[in-house]
């Protein structure tokens, strides 16, 4: 099975969030959904400022099999992409939870947070896609 | 090897060359070239030998077996090819009057009313010259007619998830909102999701029938009853088109509009980004839209309408009249085969993907629908191989190579994982199908064995498994001159 973190919370479209203690939550997505999407060679993080609403899209990765939107686990305002991925997409292959992060925002609710899918719930999700 | 890397300074075919230079006086000074263009210098012998490596370096249709289908290509009937370069129609330029090209316009006529006839629409515009081109007039005409009714509030469009990609980006290059239906697991589009997310701002919904995940949607009267009842249009993307054709109408399933991929049903050449053709078909209402030019039949003879004709047209997509070496090919697949020919198209395109995915189904194969029949296409799953002999969907595809079968298209559609869509078309033989499941059941047999075999792959081919990353990492699109160039002047 692969690593998910247990003080994270998941969505069922395989986004990741951590919560930063500050306001702010930080997303990116699983290491299945890397391992599922193979090498990924772009990624386009969503500007500053923007707004999202709920499991919109805001961010696009592309490997060499597919594009994907990466939807926004919470509504919020987009604080910072991470402009990293513009040189190192791979990033999110060796390091998903940490170097690979794709966005942060603030959520207009962070209480919103506590209704995404915990590691075990997620860990169901993909064992019954499979 | 690149043919600038046998280029030696002042090697030339003279007896190719123009005996004098000719006279550019006309030309201003500063458009000038001022240096040489960075042109390979080679022998006749060494540019013959050269391309003709590279020809034979082809994995095509002409030579082998090749399952990615209609989804890019037919097979091109040689006949097409030699009738559509006619002096005539070579000859004849764009500009000339309608009275010295009789002859190409009542084909162009005839190839309207063929189309009209096969799909069951009330008017035909060959204007666009792509597939692409084809869904941005289709949706193009969606928001005309929306908009010549005063409704402004339809700022949506419907898209199954297991559409095309070209579906959403034609939508919002249109300016309209795209708004995702799933598909359910038995492959129909989700009726209760498309019921709940119709409304008073829906445009339309972009459909494919059969879809991409290889069946033919059972409710599509009741997605066309609930897009209707809410005041959206259908439009009816042609990508399988060679499943149904001369079999099942668009037309008849309540299609407002639709595209045709000449290429994928209608045997014409799509080769490199070519010119290709993507004539839309629409339902009476939405006919004073369609793009411009269009041949009519008058007592006097063919001739284009134009803007002045069609006041309300979303315009012109192309010079001219579209692609006419496309068109006509088009044409004369259509007469070749004839009205009996089409239905046979469909019933052997899909006889011989059962056929297929029946046979590859006793092998031990996952069919992704094992419940449904399969339209002229259908989807094999290598999950199960994936996770028990770690030998993924692209391992297959490359090792199909080395056994002389060009690979079917590999992951996609997306919302199947490790998937292979594969589509023999009409034109291959039993034979060709069983040499194609031997060397699948084959391939898992090393996969099982000799996994490193496989995943290696290919072997035999002049170029191995390319780096795929890398390529898409760092593009290097273009030969510049570089040093080996500077050695040589």
């Amino acid at each position: 099975m692969s690593n998910l973190p247990a003080d994270l919370k998941y969505t069922k479209t395989h986004e990741w969030v951590r919560d930063n203690g500050d306001g702010t939550v930080t997303v990116g997505i699983t290491d299945h959904a890397q391992d599922a999407l193979g090498d990924i060679v772009f990624v386009e993080v969503p500007e500053n400022g923007r707004t999202v609403a709920a499991e919109e899209a805001s961010a696009v990765v592309e490997s060499v099999k597919a594009a994907s939107d990466i939807y926004s686990p919470l509504a919020g305002e987009i604080v910072e992409g991470n402009a990293a991925l513009a040189d190192t997409p791979d990033a999110i292959n060796t390091s998903p939870y940490e170097d690979g992060w794709i966005f942060r925002l603030t959520p207009a609710d962070m209480g919103a947070l506590a209704g995404l899918l915990d590691a075990a719930a997620y860990e169901q999700i993909v064992a019954d896609e499979s | 090897m690149l043919i600038q890397e046998q280029s030696r300074t002042g090697r030339r075919a003279t007896a190719q060359a123009p005996l004098h230079s000719p006279e550019v006086a006309d030309i201003p000074e500063g458009l000038r070239r001022r240096a040489r263009p960075a042109l390979p210098e080679v022998s006749e012998m060494q540019a013959v030998r050269h391309y003709t490596r590279l020809s034979q370096q082809n994995f095509s249709i002409d030579t082998h077996f090749y399952p990615l289908g209609s989804c890019t290509m037919k097979y091109n009937p040689r006949a097409c090819n030699s009738l559509a370069m006619l002096p005539g129609f070579l000859g004849r330029h764009p500009l000339a009057p309608e009275t010295h090209g009789q002859g190409l316009l009542a084909c162009l006529f005839d190839l309207q009313e063929i189309l009209k006839a096969v799909t069951g629409m009330h008017a035909v515009s060959l204007a666009p010259s792509a597939g692409a081109q084809g869904e941005f007039a289709g949706v193009a005409m969606i928001r005309a007619y929306h908009r010549a009714r005063g409704d402004h509030a339809r700022t949506e469009i419907l898209v199954p998830d297991a559409a095309h990609g070209t579906n959403p980006a034609s939508a919002v290059m249109c300016g309209f909102k795209v708004r995702e239906i799933p598909t359910g697991s038995d492959g129909d589009v989700d009726l209760d999701a498309l019921r709940a997310a119709v409304g008073p701002q829906t445009a339309g919904i972009m459909l494919t029938n059969p879809s991409t995940v290889g069946v033919f949607d059972r409710n599509i009267q009741a997605i066309a009853q609930a897009v209707h009842a809410a005041g959206g249009l259908l439009y009816y993307d042609g990508a399988n088109l060679n499943a149904i054709l001369g079999q099942v109408r668009p037309g008849d399933m309540g299609f407002d509009v639709i595209h045709m991929n000449l290429h994928k049903t209608f045997s014409t050449p799509h080769g490199g980004g070519g010119p290709g053709a993507g004539p839309v078909g629409v339902s009476k209402r939405l006919e004073p839209y369609l793009p411009v030019p269009l041949v009519a039949h008058e007592d006097a003879g063919y001739l284009w309408l134009t803007e002045s004709d069609r006041p309300e047209s979303i315009g012109r997509l192309t010079a001219f009249g579209g692609n006419m070496g496309i068109l006509l090919r088009a044409y004369i697949y259509a007469r070749l085969i004839g009205r009996e020919g089409m239905g046979r198209v469909a019933e052997f395109a899909t006889l011989n993907a059962n056929y297929l995915l029946a046979r590859l189904q006793e092998a031990g194969f996952e069919a992704a629908y094992p419940e449904r029949r399969a339209s002229h296409e259908f989807i094999v799953t290598l999950k199960r191989e994936a996770r028990e002999f770690g030998v993924n969907t692209m391992d297959f595809a490359k090792r199909l190579l080395d056994y002389g079968y060009h690979a079917p298209t590999t992951y996609f559609p997306l919302l199947v994982p490790e998937c292979l869509l594969i589509e023999p078309t009409e034109t291959e033989s039993k034979e060709d199908l069983d040499g194609f499941v031997a060397a699948m059941t084959a391939i898992r047999h090393e996969a099982q064995e000799t996994p490193e075999q496989v995943k290696g792959a290919p072997h035999s081919l002049p170029v191995r498994r390319l780096d795929d990353v890398r390529a898409a990492r760092q593009l290097d699109l273009a030969w510049t001159p570089g040093a080996s160039e500077d050695a040589h002047g």
